[in-house]
Protein backbone atom coordinates (compact mmCIF):
# COMPACT_ATOMS: atom_id res chain seq x y z
CA UNK A 1 0.00 0.00 0.00
CA UNK A 2 1.29 3.47 -0.83
CA UNK A 3 -0.03 7.01 -0.84
CA UNK A 4 1.96 9.92 -2.23
CA UNK A 5 0.72 13.21 -0.84
CA UNK A 6 2.25 15.93 -2.96
CA UNK A 7 2.22 19.66 -2.42
CA UNK A 8 3.56 22.02 -5.08
CA UNK A 9 3.92 25.70 -4.26
CA UNK A 10 5.33 28.89 -5.74
CA UNK A 11 4.34 32.19 -7.30
CA UNK A 12 1.25 32.36 -9.50
CA UNK A 13 2.50 31.99 -13.07
CA UNK A 14 5.28 29.52 -12.26
CA UNK A 15 3.20 26.60 -13.46
CA UNK A 16 2.51 25.24 -10.00
CA UNK A 17 -1.06 24.19 -10.76
CA UNK A 18 -0.08 22.80 -14.16
CA UNK A 19 2.72 20.68 -12.71
CA UNK A 20 0.24 19.23 -10.22
CA UNK A 21 -2.31 18.50 -12.93
CA UNK A 22 0.32 16.76 -15.03
CA UNK A 23 1.15 14.50 -12.09
CA UNK A 24 -2.51 13.71 -11.42
CA UNK A 25 -3.38 13.09 -15.08
CA UNK A 26 -0.29 10.89 -15.45
CA UNK A 27 -1.25 8.87 -12.38
CA UNK A 28 -4.76 8.50 -13.75
CA UNK A 29 -3.36 7.36 -17.09
CA UNK A 30 -1.46 4.63 -15.26
CA UNK A 31 -4.59 3.50 -13.44
CA UNK A 32 -3.58 4.84 -10.04
CA UNK A 33 -6.07 6.59 -7.76
CA UNK A 34 -5.52 10.33 -7.98
CA UNK A 35 -6.87 13.71 -6.93
CA UNK A 36 -5.84 17.31 -7.54
CA UNK A 37 -7.05 20.38 -5.77
CA UNK A 38 -5.81 23.96 -6.01
CA UNK A 39 -5.56 26.28 -3.06
CA UNK A 40 -7.98 28.90 -4.29
CA UNK A 41 -8.62 32.34 -2.98
CA UNK A 42 -8.81 35.93 -4.14
CA UNK A 43 -5.61 35.34 -6.13
CA UNK A 44 -3.53 37.77 -8.14
CA UNK A 45 -0.70 37.44 -10.62
CA UNK A 46 2.55 37.09 -8.69
CA UNK A 47 0.71 36.01 -5.54
CA UNK A 48 1.31 32.62 -4.01
CA UNK A 49 -0.21 29.49 -5.47
CA UNK A 50 -0.19 25.88 -4.43
CA UNK A 51 -1.95 22.64 -5.17
CA UNK A 52 -2.40 19.27 -3.54
CA UNK A 53 -2.01 16.02 -5.48
CA UNK A 54 -2.65 12.57 -4.08
CA UNK A 55 -1.52 9.44 -5.93
CA UNK A 56 -2.32 6.13 -4.31
CA UNK A 57 -3.12 2.47 -4.86
CA UNK A 58 -6.17 3.04 -2.63
CA UNK A 59 -9.15 5.34 -3.21
CA UNK A 60 -8.08 8.83 -2.15
CA UNK A 61 -9.22 9.57 1.40
CA UNK A 62 -8.43 13.25 1.75
CA UNK A 63 -7.62 15.28 -1.39
CA UNK A 64 -6.32 18.21 0.64
CA UNK A 65 -2.68 17.63 1.57
CA UNK A 66 -1.72 19.06 4.96
CA UNK A 67 1.40 16.93 5.60
CA UNK A 68 3.07 16.17 2.26
CA UNK A 69 5.25 13.13 1.66
CA UNK A 70 6.66 14.99 -1.34
CA UNK A 71 6.85 18.74 -1.77
CA UNK A 72 8.13 21.17 -4.39
CA UNK A 73 8.75 24.79 -3.40
CA UNK A 74 9.55 27.15 -6.22
CA UNK A 75 10.03 30.33 -4.18
CA UNK A 76 11.16 31.56 -0.77
CA UNK A 77 7.71 32.17 0.84
CA UNK A 78 6.69 28.62 -0.10
CA UNK A 79 9.87 27.19 1.41
CA UNK A 80 9.21 29.00 4.68
CA UNK A 81 5.58 27.94 4.77
CA UNK A 82 5.83 24.30 3.72
CA UNK A 83 9.20 23.02 4.95
CA UNK A 84 7.82 22.45 8.47
CA UNK A 85 4.83 20.51 7.09
CA UNK A 86 6.73 17.81 5.16
CA UNK A 87 6.33 14.40 6.78
CA UNK A 88 9.48 12.97 8.39
CA UNK A 89 11.15 10.83 5.76
CA UNK A 90 9.53 12.89 3.01
CA UNK A 91 11.13 14.69 0.08
CA UNK A 92 11.46 18.44 -0.44
CA UNK A 93 12.56 19.85 -3.80
CA UNK A 94 13.80 23.41 -3.40
CA UNK A 95 14.20 25.83 -6.29
CA UNK A 96 17.53 27.27 -5.18
CA UNK A 97 17.41 29.88 -7.96
CA UNK A 98 14.74 31.78 -6.04
CA UNK A 99 15.16 30.60 -2.46
CA UNK A 100 17.61 32.66 -0.47
CA UNK A 101 17.72 30.36 2.54
CA UNK A 102 18.24 26.59 2.71
CA UNK A 103 16.03 24.03 4.46
CA UNK A 104 17.04 23.21 8.03
CA UNK A 105 15.28 19.88 8.37
CA UNK A 106 17.54 16.85 8.64
CA UNK A 107 14.77 14.24 8.83
CA UNK A 108 13.71 14.69 5.20
CA UNK A 109 15.40 14.29 1.83
CA UNK A 110 16.17 17.76 0.53
CA UNK A 111 16.75 18.11 -3.20
CA UNK A 112 18.27 21.50 -3.98
CA UNK A 113 17.86 22.30 -7.68
CA UNK A 114 18.32 25.66 -9.43
CA UNK A 115 15.18 24.98 -11.47
CA UNK A 116 14.70 28.52 -12.76
CA UNK A 117 18.32 28.89 -13.88
CA UNK A 118 18.30 25.47 -15.54
CA UNK A 119 15.06 26.35 -17.33
CA UNK A 120 16.51 29.61 -18.61
CA UNK A 121 19.54 27.71 -19.89
CA UNK A 122 17.19 25.33 -21.63
CA UNK A 123 15.47 28.19 -23.39
CA UNK A 124 12.60 29.55 -21.33
CA UNK A 125 11.92 30.35 -17.70
CA UNK A 126 8.49 28.76 -17.92
CA UNK A 127 9.97 25.25 -17.86
CA UNK A 128 11.17 25.69 -14.25
CA UNK A 129 8.16 23.74 -13.00
CA UNK A 130 9.07 20.79 -15.23
CA UNK A 131 12.71 20.85 -14.11
CA UNK A 132 11.56 20.75 -10.48
CA UNK A 133 9.05 18.01 -11.26
CA UNK A 134 11.81 15.99 -12.90
CA UNK A 135 13.93 16.42 -9.77
CA UNK A 136 11.09 15.12 -7.62
CA UNK A 137 10.41 12.14 -9.89
CA UNK A 138 14.09 11.16 -9.77
CA UNK A 139 13.74 10.66 -6.02
CA UNK A 140 10.08 9.59 -5.83
CA UNK A 141 9.16 7.92 -9.14
CA UNK A 142 5.40 7.98 -8.53
CA UNK A 143 4.59 8.23 -12.26
CA UNK A 144 6.56 7.55 -15.41
CA UNK A 145 8.05 10.45 -17.36
CA UNK A 146 6.41 9.09 -20.49
CA UNK A 147 2.98 9.30 -18.81
CA UNK A 148 3.54 12.98 -18.06
CA UNK A 149 4.50 13.67 -21.66
CA UNK A 150 1.52 11.69 -22.91
CA UNK A 151 -1.00 13.69 -20.88
CA UNK A 152 0.67 17.04 -21.56
CA UNK A 153 -1.43 17.96 -24.62
CA UNK A 154 -4.58 17.02 -22.71
CA UNK A 155 -3.68 19.25 -19.76
CA UNK A 156 -2.17 22.19 -21.67
CA UNK A 157 -4.16 22.05 -24.89
CA UNK A 158 -3.58 20.09 -28.08
CA UNK A 159 -1.73 23.05 -29.63
CA UNK A 160 0.98 22.54 -27.00
CA UNK A 161 1.84 19.07 -28.32
CA UNK A 162 4.79 20.64 -30.18
CA UNK A 163 6.37 21.43 -26.81
CA UNK A 164 6.51 17.79 -25.72
CA UNK A 165 10.20 17.39 -26.72
CA UNK A 166 11.37 20.44 -24.76
CA UNK A 167 9.30 19.38 -21.75
CA UNK A 168 10.91 15.94 -21.99
CA UNK A 169 14.27 17.72 -21.92
CA UNK A 170 13.25 19.83 -18.90
CA UNK A 171 12.16 16.75 -16.93
CA UNK A 172 15.42 15.04 -17.86
CA UNK A 173 17.55 18.00 -16.75
CA UNK A 174 15.72 18.04 -13.41
CA UNK A 175 16.22 14.32 -12.92
CA UNK A 176 19.91 14.54 -13.74
CA UNK A 177 20.35 17.46 -11.37
CA UNK A 178 18.67 15.57 -8.53
CA UNK A 179 20.81 12.50 -9.17
CA UNK A 180 23.91 14.67 -9.30
CA UNK A 181 23.29 16.50 -6.01
CA UNK A 182 22.12 13.39 -4.18
CA UNK A 183 24.74 11.21 -5.85
CA UNK A 184 22.24 8.44 -6.58
CA UNK B 1 -9.92 1.20 -11.13
CA UNK B 2 -10.56 1.76 -14.82
CA UNK B 3 -7.64 3.65 -16.29
CA UNK B 4 -8.31 6.64 -18.53
CA UNK B 5 -11.34 7.86 -16.68
CA UNK B 6 -11.94 11.55 -17.38
CA UNK B 7 -10.30 13.98 -14.99
CA UNK B 8 -12.76 16.68 -13.98
CA UNK B 9 -13.25 19.28 -11.31
CA UNK B 10 -16.29 18.70 -9.13
CA UNK B 11 -18.08 21.77 -10.48
CA UNK B 12 -17.55 20.69 -14.10
CA UNK B 13 -18.44 17.06 -13.46
CA UNK B 14 -21.69 18.25 -11.89
CA UNK B 15 -22.48 20.20 -15.05
CA UNK B 16 -21.74 17.28 -17.35
CA UNK B 17 -23.79 14.91 -15.20
CA UNK B 18 -26.73 17.31 -15.32
CA UNK B 19 -26.55 17.50 -19.11
CA UNK B 20 -26.42 13.72 -19.37
CA UNK B 21 -29.44 13.55 -17.07
CA UNK B 22 -31.33 15.62 -19.63
CA UNK B 23 -30.96 19.06 -18.10
CA UNK B 24 -31.37 21.55 -20.96
CA UNK B 25 -31.89 24.81 -19.11
CA UNK B 26 -29.42 26.41 -16.74
CA UNK B 27 -29.91 29.78 -15.11
CA UNK B 28 -27.16 31.14 -12.93
CA UNK B 29 -25.17 34.00 -11.59
CA UNK B 30 -21.45 33.67 -10.94
CA UNK B 31 -20.14 33.25 -7.42
CA UNK B 32 -16.99 31.57 -6.16
CA UNK B 33 -16.43 28.69 -5.44
CA UNK B 34 -18.97 27.32 -7.94
CA UNK B 35 -18.29 29.53 -10.97
CA UNK B 36 -16.75 26.68 -13.01
CA UNK B 37 -20.25 25.19 -13.15
CA UNK B 38 -21.98 28.07 -14.98
CA UNK B 39 -18.82 28.48 -17.09
CA UNK B 40 -19.04 24.81 -18.09
CA UNK B 41 -22.75 25.13 -18.82
CA UNK B 42 -22.16 28.23 -20.93
CA UNK B 43 -19.85 26.18 -23.14
CA UNK B 44 -21.76 22.88 -23.18
CA UNK B 45 -25.42 23.90 -23.38
CA UNK B 46 -25.19 25.23 -26.96
CA UNK B 47 -23.58 21.92 -28.01
CA UNK B 48 -26.63 19.94 -26.87
CA UNK B 49 -29.28 22.41 -28.00
CA UNK B 50 -29.82 23.63 -24.46
CA UNK B 51 -30.04 27.09 -22.97
CA UNK B 52 -27.53 28.74 -20.67
CA UNK B 53 -28.56 32.06 -19.28
CA UNK B 54 -26.58 34.27 -16.95
CA UNK B 55 -29.25 36.20 -15.12
CA UNK B 56 -28.90 39.69 -13.70
CA UNK B 57 -29.17 38.34 -10.14
CA UNK B 58 -29.80 35.18 -8.16
CA UNK B 59 -33.45 36.19 -7.74
CA UNK B 60 -33.85 36.44 -11.48
CA UNK B 61 -32.12 33.11 -12.01
CA UNK B 62 -34.33 31.20 -9.60
CA UNK B 63 -37.49 32.67 -11.09
CA UNK B 64 -36.32 31.80 -14.60
CA UNK B 65 -35.87 28.29 -13.24
CA UNK B 66 -39.45 28.36 -11.97
CA UNK B 67 -40.66 29.36 -15.40
CA UNK B 68 -38.68 26.67 -17.18
CA UNK B 69 -39.69 23.99 -14.69
CA UNK B 70 -43.35 24.90 -15.22
CA UNK B 71 -43.03 23.79 -18.85
CA UNK B 72 -41.86 20.33 -17.75
CA UNK B 73 -38.24 20.55 -18.89
CA UNK B 74 -35.30 19.46 -16.76
CA UNK B 75 -33.68 22.61 -15.41
CA UNK B 76 -31.13 23.66 -12.82
CA UNK B 77 -29.62 26.62 -11.05
CA UNK B 78 -26.56 26.82 -8.86
CA UNK B 79 -24.94 29.18 -6.40
CA UNK B 80 -22.89 29.40 -3.24
CA UNK B 81 -24.09 30.37 0.22
CA UNK B 82 -24.98 34.10 -0.09
CA UNK B 83 -26.51 33.46 -3.51
CA UNK B 84 -28.38 30.43 -2.24
CA UNK B 85 -29.95 32.59 0.48
CA UNK B 86 -31.45 34.74 -2.26
CA UNK B 87 -32.81 31.74 -4.15
CA UNK B 88 -34.86 30.44 -1.27
CA UNK B 89 -37.88 32.59 -1.95
CA UNK B 90 -38.10 30.97 -5.37
CA UNK B 91 -37.57 27.52 -3.91
CA UNK B 92 -40.54 28.03 -1.60
CA UNK B 93 -42.66 29.10 -4.60
CA UNK B 94 -41.57 26.05 -6.59
CA UNK B 95 -42.36 23.67 -3.77
CA UNK B 96 -45.76 25.33 -3.36
CA UNK B 97 -46.29 24.98 -7.11
CA UNK B 98 -45.02 21.36 -7.13
CA UNK B 99 -42.34 22.05 -9.70
CA UNK B 100 -39.37 19.70 -10.12
CA UNK B 101 -35.89 21.19 -10.47
CA UNK B 102 -32.37 20.88 -9.10
CA UNK B 103 -30.72 23.61 -7.03
CA UNK B 104 -27.04 23.49 -6.18
CA UNK B 105 -25.31 25.04 -3.18
CA UNK B 106 -21.52 24.81 -3.16
CA UNK B 107 -21.13 26.22 0.34
CA UNK B 108 -18.58 28.81 1.44
CA UNK B 109 -17.71 30.53 4.70
CA UNK B 110 -20.32 32.82 6.25
CA UNK B 111 -22.31 34.51 7.64
CA UNK B 112 -22.83 37.42 5.29
CA UNK B 113 -20.40 37.68 2.41
CA UNK B 114 -17.95 35.71 4.55
CA UNK B 115 -15.25 34.28 2.32
CA UNK B 116 -14.85 31.83 -0.54
CA UNK B 117 -13.35 28.91 1.37
CA UNK B 118 -15.14 25.56 1.90
CA UNK B 119 -17.81 25.43 4.58
CA UNK B 120 -20.84 23.44 5.73
CA UNK B 121 -22.60 26.16 7.63
CA UNK B 122 -25.75 26.21 5.46
CA UNK B 123 -27.09 22.91 6.84
CA UNK B 124 -29.89 24.56 8.80
CA UNK B 125 -30.80 26.71 5.83
CA UNK B 126 -31.12 23.75 3.47
CA UNK B 127 -32.45 21.08 5.80
CA UNK B 128 -34.74 23.07 8.05
CA UNK B 129 -36.11 25.26 5.27
CA UNK B 130 -34.59 28.69 4.78
CA UNK B 131 -37.57 29.79 2.75
CA UNK B 132 -41.06 30.36 4.07
CA UNK B 133 -43.93 27.95 4.54
CA UNK B 134 -44.24 24.30 5.56
CA UNK B 135 -41.84 22.73 3.14
CA UNK B 136 -39.24 20.04 2.78
CA UNK B 137 -36.85 19.13 0.02
CA UNK B 138 -34.52 16.21 -0.51
CA UNK B 139 -30.90 17.32 0.02
CA UNK B 140 -28.10 15.16 -1.39
CA UNK B 141 -24.57 15.58 -0.03
CA UNK B 142 -21.83 13.86 -2.07
CA UNK B 143 -18.36 13.40 -0.57
CA UNK B 144 -16.32 12.87 -3.76
CA UNK B 145 -16.50 13.84 -7.42
CA UNK B 146 -17.77 10.47 -8.70
CA UNK B 147 -20.52 10.49 -6.11
CA UNK B 148 -21.32 14.05 -7.14
CA UNK B 149 -21.92 12.77 -10.68
CA UNK B 150 -24.09 9.88 -9.51
CA UNK B 151 -26.16 12.02 -7.15
CA UNK B 152 -26.67 14.76 -9.74
CA UNK B 153 -28.33 12.22 -12.02
CA UNK B 154 -30.36 10.89 -9.09
CA UNK B 155 -31.38 14.45 -8.15
CA UNK B 156 -33.16 14.99 -11.47
CA UNK B 157 -34.98 11.67 -11.18
CA UNK B 158 -36.11 12.36 -7.61
CA UNK B 159 -37.22 15.88 -8.53
CA UNK B 160 -39.40 14.57 -11.35
CA UNK B 161 -40.72 11.67 -9.29
CA UNK B 162 -41.88 13.86 -6.42
CA UNK B 163 -42.51 17.04 -8.39
CA UNK B 164 -40.35 18.86 -5.87
CA UNK B 165 -37.02 20.73 -6.01
CA UNK B 166 -33.99 18.69 -4.94
CA UNK B 167 -30.90 20.31 -3.40
CA UNK B 168 -27.38 19.21 -4.25
CA UNK B 169 -25.15 20.24 -1.38
CA UNK B 170 -21.39 20.47 -1.64
CA UNK B 171 -18.65 22.77 -0.49
CA UNK B 172 -15.81 24.66 -2.11
CA UNK B 173 -13.38 21.79 -1.75
CA UNK B 174 -15.65 19.32 -3.54
CA UNK B 175 -16.31 21.87 -6.27
CA UNK B 176 -12.61 22.56 -6.81
CA UNK B 177 -11.22 19.02 -6.47
CA UNK B 178 -10.31 17.27 -9.69
CA UNK B 179 -10.67 13.48 -9.77
CA UNK B 180 -11.20 10.74 -12.34
CA UNK B 181 -14.87 10.24 -13.12
CA UNK B 182 -16.95 8.07 -15.36
CA UNK B 183 -20.44 8.91 -16.51
CA UNK B 184 -22.88 6.04 -16.25
CA UNK B 185 -25.35 5.56 -19.08
CA UNK B 186 -28.45 7.54 -18.24
CA UNK B 187 -31.92 6.39 -19.10
CA UNK B 188 -33.82 9.56 -19.75
CA UNK B 189 -37.51 8.97 -19.57
CA UNK B 190 -39.91 10.99 -21.62
CA UNK B 191 -42.67 10.64 -19.09
CA UNK B 192 -45.63 12.69 -20.07
CA UNK B 193 -45.86 15.43 -17.49
CA UNK B 194 -49.62 15.87 -17.47
CA UNK B 195 -49.31 19.04 -15.40
CA UNK B 196 -46.78 20.91 -17.53
CA UNK B 197 -47.58 24.15 -19.31
CA UNK B 198 -47.01 23.22 -22.92
CA UNK B 199 -49.67 25.28 -24.68
CA UNK B 200 -53.36 24.51 -24.20
CA UNK B 201 -54.18 23.92 -27.85
CA UNK B 202 -56.85 21.20 -28.05
CA UNK B 203 -56.73 20.45 -24.35
CA UNK B 204 -58.14 21.98 -21.16
CA UNK B 205 -55.98 24.71 -19.65
CA UNK B 206 -53.59 23.95 -16.81
CA UNK B 207 -52.72 26.34 -14.00
CA UNK B 208 -49.52 26.33 -11.96
CA UNK B 209 -49.45 28.63 -8.97
CA UNK B 210 -48.56 28.67 -5.30
CA UNK B 211 -51.34 31.17 -4.59
CA UNK B 212 -54.51 29.89 -2.86
CA UNK B 213 -56.51 32.50 -1.01
CA UNK B 214 -59.05 30.09 0.44
CA UNK B 215 -57.53 28.69 3.64
CA UNK B 216 -59.51 25.45 3.48
CA UNK B 217 -58.15 24.80 0.00
CA UNK B 218 -54.65 25.82 1.03
CA UNK B 219 -54.80 23.43 3.97
CA UNK B 220 -55.85 20.66 1.62
CA UNK B 221 -53.00 21.58 -0.71
CA UNK B 222 -50.60 21.49 2.25
CA UNK B 223 -51.88 18.02 3.15
CA UNK B 224 -50.98 16.87 -0.35
CA UNK B 225 -47.50 18.31 0.04
CA UNK B 226 -47.08 16.77 3.49
CA UNK B 227 -48.04 13.36 2.14
CA UNK B 228 -45.28 13.74 -0.43
CA UNK B 229 -42.75 14.76 2.22
CA UNK B 230 -43.78 11.76 4.32
CA UNK B 231 -43.20 9.48 1.33
CA UNK B 232 -39.74 11.01 0.84
CA UNK B 233 -38.92 10.47 4.50
CA UNK B 234 -40.10 6.89 4.25
CA UNK B 235 -38.14 6.02 1.12
CA UNK B 236 -35.27 8.35 0.40
CA UNK B 237 -32.96 8.36 3.44
CA UNK B 238 -29.48 7.31 2.31
CA UNK B 239 -26.29 6.82 4.25
CA UNK B 240 -23.05 4.87 4.34
CA UNK B 241 -21.56 2.98 7.29
CA UNK B 242 -17.81 2.42 7.28
CA UNK B 243 -16.04 0.10 9.77
CA UNK B 244 -18.95 0.45 12.19
CA UNK B 245 -19.45 -3.29 12.91
CA UNK B 246 -17.57 -3.48 16.22
CA UNK B 247 -17.11 0.26 16.77
CA UNK B 248 -17.13 1.80 20.23
CA UNK B 249 -17.01 5.31 18.81
CA UNK B 250 -18.63 6.36 15.56
CA UNK B 251 -17.75 9.58 13.78
CA UNK B 252 -20.73 11.20 12.04
CA UNK B 253 -19.92 13.51 9.14
CA UNK B 254 -21.11 14.34 5.63
CA UNK B 255 -19.50 15.63 2.44
CA UNK B 256 -15.91 16.85 2.67
CA UNK B 257 -15.85 16.43 6.46
CA UNK B 258 -16.78 12.77 6.03
CA UNK B 259 -14.03 12.23 3.53
CA UNK B 260 -11.44 13.69 5.89
CA UNK B 261 -12.94 11.84 8.86
CA UNK B 262 -12.61 8.59 6.93
CA UNK B 263 -8.83 9.06 6.82
CA UNK B 264 -8.89 9.71 10.59
CA UNK B 265 -10.97 6.57 11.15
CA UNK B 266 -8.45 4.49 9.18
CA UNK B 267 -5.59 5.98 11.20
CA UNK B 268 -7.43 5.23 14.46
CA UNK B 269 -8.09 1.66 13.35
CA UNK B 270 -4.38 1.26 12.60
CA UNK B 271 -3.76 2.21 16.23
CA UNK B 272 -6.19 -0.48 17.34
CA UNK B 273 -9.02 1.89 18.23
CA UNK B 274 -12.51 0.59 17.42
CA UNK B 275 -13.83 3.54 15.43
CA UNK B 276 -16.29 3.75 12.54
CA UNK B 277 -17.78 6.40 10.27
CA UNK B 278 -21.46 7.11 9.67
CA UNK B 279 -21.93 9.29 6.61
CA UNK B 280 -25.34 10.79 5.81
CA UNK B 281 -25.74 10.97 2.02
CA UNK B 282 -29.15 12.62 2.29
CA UNK B 283 -29.20 15.51 4.75
CA UNK B 284 -32.97 15.56 4.39
CA UNK B 285 -34.49 13.11 4.94
CA UNK B 286 -31.95 12.72 7.73
CA UNK B 287 -30.88 9.07 7.90
CA UNK B 288 -31.36 8.67 11.65
CA UNK B 289 -32.44 5.05 11.62
CA UNK B 290 -28.92 3.64 11.23
CA UNK B 291 -27.68 5.85 14.06
CA UNK B 292 -30.48 4.66 16.29
CA UNK B 293 -29.57 1.06 15.51
CA UNK B 294 -25.87 1.65 16.19
CA UNK B 295 -26.70 3.28 19.53
CA UNK B 296 -28.90 0.32 20.43
CA UNK B 297 -26.14 -2.08 19.39
CA UNK B 298 -23.79 -0.58 21.92
CA UNK B 299 -21.89 2.30 20.31
CA UNK B 300 -21.04 4.33 23.40
CA UNK B 301 -20.06 7.61 21.80
CA UNK B 302 -20.68 9.54 18.63
CA UNK B 303 -18.40 12.32 17.42
CA UNK B 304 -20.12 14.65 14.98
CA UNK B 305 -17.67 16.55 12.77
CA UNK B 306 -18.73 19.49 10.61
CA UNK B 307 -17.29 22.55 8.96
CA UNK B 308 -19.77 24.56 11.00
CA UNK B 309 -20.44 25.41 14.64
CA UNK B 310 -22.66 22.35 15.00
CA UNK B 311 -25.81 22.11 12.93
CA UNK B 312 -26.31 18.49 11.85
CA UNK B 313 -25.32 17.46 15.38
CA UNK B 314 -28.84 18.42 16.48
CA UNK B 315 -30.30 15.77 14.18
CA UNK B 316 -27.70 13.26 15.35
CA UNK B 317 -28.79 13.88 18.95
CA UNK B 318 -32.44 13.44 17.99
CA UNK B 319 -31.64 10.08 16.41
CA UNK B 320 -29.45 8.87 19.27
CA UNK B 321 -31.95 10.20 21.83
CA UNK B 322 -29.75 9.91 24.87
CA UNK B 323 -28.74 6.29 24.26
CA UNK B 324 -25.12 7.35 23.81
CA UNK B 325 -23.05 10.44 24.30
CA UNK B 326 -22.78 12.79 21.33
CA UNK B 327 -19.74 15.07 21.08
CA UNK B 328 -18.99 17.68 18.47
CA UNK B 329 -15.93 18.99 16.67
CA UNK B 330 -16.13 21.76 14.09
CA UNK B 331 -14.04 24.23 12.15
CA UNK B 332 -15.60 27.55 11.20
CA UNK B 333 -15.34 30.32 8.67
CA UNK B 334 -13.89 28.34 5.77
CA UNK B 335 -11.34 26.31 7.74
CA UNK B 336 -11.08 22.63 6.80
CA UNK B 337 -10.17 20.08 9.50
CA UNK B 338 -7.20 17.79 8.92
CA UNK B 339 -7.28 14.03 9.48
CA UNK B 340 -4.78 14.55 12.31
CA UNK B 341 -7.10 16.99 14.12
CA UNK B 342 -10.02 14.57 13.96
CA UNK B 343 -7.78 11.71 15.05
CA UNK B 344 -6.74 13.84 18.02
CA UNK B 345 -10.39 14.30 18.98
CA UNK B 346 -11.01 10.57 18.67
CA UNK B 347 -8.02 9.76 20.87
CA UNK B 348 -9.07 12.30 23.47
CA UNK B 349 -12.61 10.95 23.63
CA UNK B 350 -11.39 7.37 23.89
CA UNK B 351 -9.37 8.25 26.94
CA UNK B 352 -6.06 8.98 25.32
CA UNK B 353 -5.61 5.30 24.44
CA UNK B 354 -2.90 4.35 21.97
Amino acid sequence: MYTHEVLIAGFGGQGVLTAGQLLAYAGNLEGQHVSWVPAYGPEQRGGTANCSVVISDQPVACPLVSEPTACIVLNQPSLEKFEPMVQPGGTLVVNTSLCTTRPKRTDITVVPAPATDLAVELGAIRFANMVALGALLAVVPMVKTESILEVLPKVMGEDKAQYVPINREALKIGMEEARRVLMV
Amino acid sequence: MEPMMTMMKGNEALGEAAIRAGCRFFFGYPITPQSELPAYMARRMPEVGGTFLQAESELAAVNMLLGAAATGVRAMTSSSSPGYSLKQEGISYMIGSQLPCVVVNIMRGGPGLGNIQPSQSDYFQIVKGGGHGDYRMIALAPAAVQELVDLTILAFDLADFYRNPVALVGDGLLGQTMEPVSFPPVKTTDDDKDWALTGAHNRPKRVITSLELNPENLEAHNRVLQAKFAAMEEREARWEEYRCEDAELVVVAYGTSARIARAAVDAARNMGLRVGLYRPITLWPFPGEGLTRLAEQGVRRFLDVEMSSGQMVEDVKLAVLGRARVDFYGRLGGMVPTPREILGQIQELMGGEA
